[in-house]
Formats: C-alpha cells, structure tokens, sequence
C-alpha cells in the first residue's frame, strides 16, 4: 500500500509540472493564436462559438401545412444533398415524418431533424471525438476524425444522422461531405457564423407557413425563449432525458 | 609530404570542378513543378512560406473552424480554391480530378496524396469573390512564429 503511494508521488509531480508548462506554452503561444484565429481584416460576424448561447428551435406543428417540404428542400439545396433511388440509405438531415391517430383521425407532418441535444448520445459514444458539441451547443461531425463506424447513428434516437456510401463529386464549398464519413444536420454553422438563419427557417418564413422560431434559448429577451415560456411546447423523446434543443408546439 | 598534400588538394579541386561542369550541364533538364499563377495580387503569405507551411495552416485553421465556429476569411480553405482556380477546356473552373488543378500541380510531383477534395469543393462556390488578401509582414511574422512552435 505505502509503496503504491510512493509510486504515485513522482507521477502526480510529473502531472503538476505538465500543467503548469501547459499553461505556460498557451500563455507563449496565445498572441500567436489570437491573430491566427480572429484574422487582422475580416474579423467573422460571430467570433468564437459562446458558451453563454444554446440555439435552439421550435416548430409550431400547427403552422406546418401537409404536403409542404420547403424546408426539407432548402436543406437539400444549401448543403448538397440528394434522395437516391435506395431510401434506405438517403441522407437523413431533415425529413417530415407524418404522424396519424387511427382513434381521432388526426394527423400532423412534423419536420425531425438532429435536435442538438444537451447530453448528445452521439458525442458518448464515438470512439475518436469525431461526434462533439460546440460551445453554443450544436452537435456536429468532424468528419476530418470521423471512421465511419456509425455508432453515433445507432445511438441517436432520432435517426438523425446517416452514413454517405456513395463518393460525392459536387459538394457546395461550406458543406463539405464525403463517402465514409457520417453526417446530420449542422444547423447551418457555416450561415450561424457569419448571422444568418439556418436555411430551412429562412424557407419556412420566406415561402412556407413561418412554423419555425430560431433563437438563444438561453437569452430570455430572444423571441424563442419568450414562445417557450409563454407557450406550452414538447420535447420529442424527451423522457430519455437528452435536452433536445428543438421544441415542438402543437405537436 | 607536403607534395603529397598539393596532389590531394589539387585533386578535390579538380574533382569538384568536374561535379560543378556536370550539374550545369543538367541544369534546367530536372523537371519541376509550374503551379498556375494565382488570380489575386497577393496570397496570404509569402509564396516560400506557403509552399512550406500551407499544410499546416490548413491543419490549423480547419480545427479552429469546425470546432470553435472561428471562421476567418483570409484563411478560408474556400478562398485558397477560389483565387487558385485554372479555367479549363470550357472556361469553368476544374476540379480536383483534372491534372491541371493548383494542387494537383504540386502534388503529382511530389507523389503526396491528398484527401482534401474527397468531401471538400475543389471548384470555386460562382459567386465567391476572388481576390486574396495581402496581410502585414507582422502579422505572417507571428503566424511563422507560432506555427514553428506547435510543430517545428
């Protein structure tokens, strides 16, 4: 027992000194960094990703007409993606899913996509980090890391992301996709970081029936935080507990 | 014994001057790569430097990018493929698939693959700008800096 203490008092030391050169190698390098990393003419709209933000949606199923896939075909437009003539392996960033109650006859369309959860399942499970989350809470693939193993894809109970089996050829120069790698819904990083609504809430305001509300749901003067707490709104899934940050009214 | 040092010495002259004779003779016969000009006036950076650290400026900036959502301009993978575009056969840009692509160029000479345009655009977004941008020497000074020591 005493000699295991022993042993682990070299290694403890070795530790602290790690820290503390660590801290003094950022301290080295940080001026070096922040030129590199904010640039010296084109500061971006956004700077860093804020851990103060958490985007979020909600979709208000009553305004989502049947028959309407305007955000389903913007998505596709902005970021490249196609059905192929095997469903079973189509990309799965945004798809409606329609819902029918045989004992009312009720039926609504609801638009699902990866709902950016608070504890993301994806992110425990990859084996590489390819699957993270970003300071402002987007869950994304870093497909440079990314083995293709798709356990992010059995893990996600929203079947939220998909596998690309085919080589890709014309990718649009901010979604980059490739065959090996999995993806899903990015919520438009590359438009939130230069301010601009992802492109399936720019089509539904546009052209469709204005059902989806983006927003902070963490600043409680945004708009979305305001319908949240006026608003009754549901989470889908919510009793696994993830904190999906896509709410649903009228669902 | 001091002759024999003057044979030795006259030797290696003579030896040299024979290597010199025969490298000029072959100057300009060793094929080097002819990477297209760019569009703008300027790259981001000196042409040696780039040459030497574009990888990991790449390298660097995606990580920055992808997870911290910092995505500068000047350094924008887009904008490299933007400003590097050859026009082809039907004036459009080509894609990575031609030999005539900026980074083919290089990189069929130096047989170093790359993966980048596997999920990457390797043509230019038709409404992108193209001008690249010429930073301050300070500014490629500290980059230098900084990126010799993350990875000398």
């Amino acid at each position: 027992m005493s000699a295991g203490s022993q042993g682990m008092q070299p290694l403890a030391d070795r530790r602290a000194m790690l820290r503390a050169a660590g801290g003094f190698l950022a301290t080295l390098l940080a001026p070096g960094v922040m030129l590199y990393a904010f640039g010296a003419q084109s500061e971006p709209a956004g700077g860093q990703a804020s851990a103060k933000v958490r985007w979020g949606l909600l979709i208000d199923v009553g305004r989502c007409p049947p028959g309407c896939d305007l955000c389903v075909a913007a998505c596709r437009d902005e970021n490249g993606w196609h059905e192929s003539d095997r469903p079973e392996i189509d990309a799965q960033w945004i798809r409606k899913v329609k819902l029918h109650d045989p004992r009312t006859g009720a039926s609504r369309e609801v638009p699902v996509m990866c709902q950016h959860c608070d504890k993301p399942a994806c992110v425990d499970v990859c084996p590489t980090g390819a699957s993270f989350q970003r300071a402002d809470g987007i869950v994304l693939v870093d497909k440079h890391i990314c083995i293709g193993c798709r356990f992010c894809m059995m893990a996600c109970p929203y079947k939220a992301r998909s596998f690309v089996h085919e080589p890709q050829t014309a990718q649009k120069p901010w979604a980059p996709r490739g065959k090996g790698t999995v993806e899903g819904c990015t919520l438009c990083v590359h438009r939130l970081d230069s301010a601009r609504l992802p492109a399936c809430v720019e089509a539904c305001a546009e052209k469709g029936g204005g059902a989806m509300l983006f927003g902070d749901l963490n600043d409680p003067n945004s708009d979305i935080a305001k319908a949240v707490a006026k608003h009754a709104s549901m989470q889908i899934r919510s009793e696994l507990g993830l904190g999906p940050a896509v709410h649903y009214q009228n669902l | 014994m001091r002759r024999a040092a003057t044979i030795a010495v006259i030797s290696a002259l003579i030896v040299v001057a024979a290597a010199a004779a025969a490298m000029r003779s072959f100057a300009g016969t060793t094929p080097v790569p002819h990477p297209p000009k760019g569009q703008g006036e300027h790259c981001v950076a000196d042409t040696e430097f780039m040459r030497k650290n574009h990888m990991k400026m790449l390298m660097h900036h995606r990580n920055e990018a992808v997870h911290l959502g910092v995505r500068t301009e000047q350094y924008d993978l887009n904008r490299c493929v933007a400003c590097h575009a050859v026009a082809g056969p039907d004036a459009r840009p080509v894609s990575f698939e031609s030999p005539q692509h900026f980074c083919r160029s290089c990189h069929i000479y130096a047989a170093v693959s790359i993966d980048c345009f596997e999920c990457h655009a390797s043509r230019p977004d038709p409404r992108s700008r193209t001008a690249a941008m010429q930073p301050g020497n300070e500014e490629v000074a500290a980059i230098d800096q900084y990126l010799r020591e993350i990875r000398p």
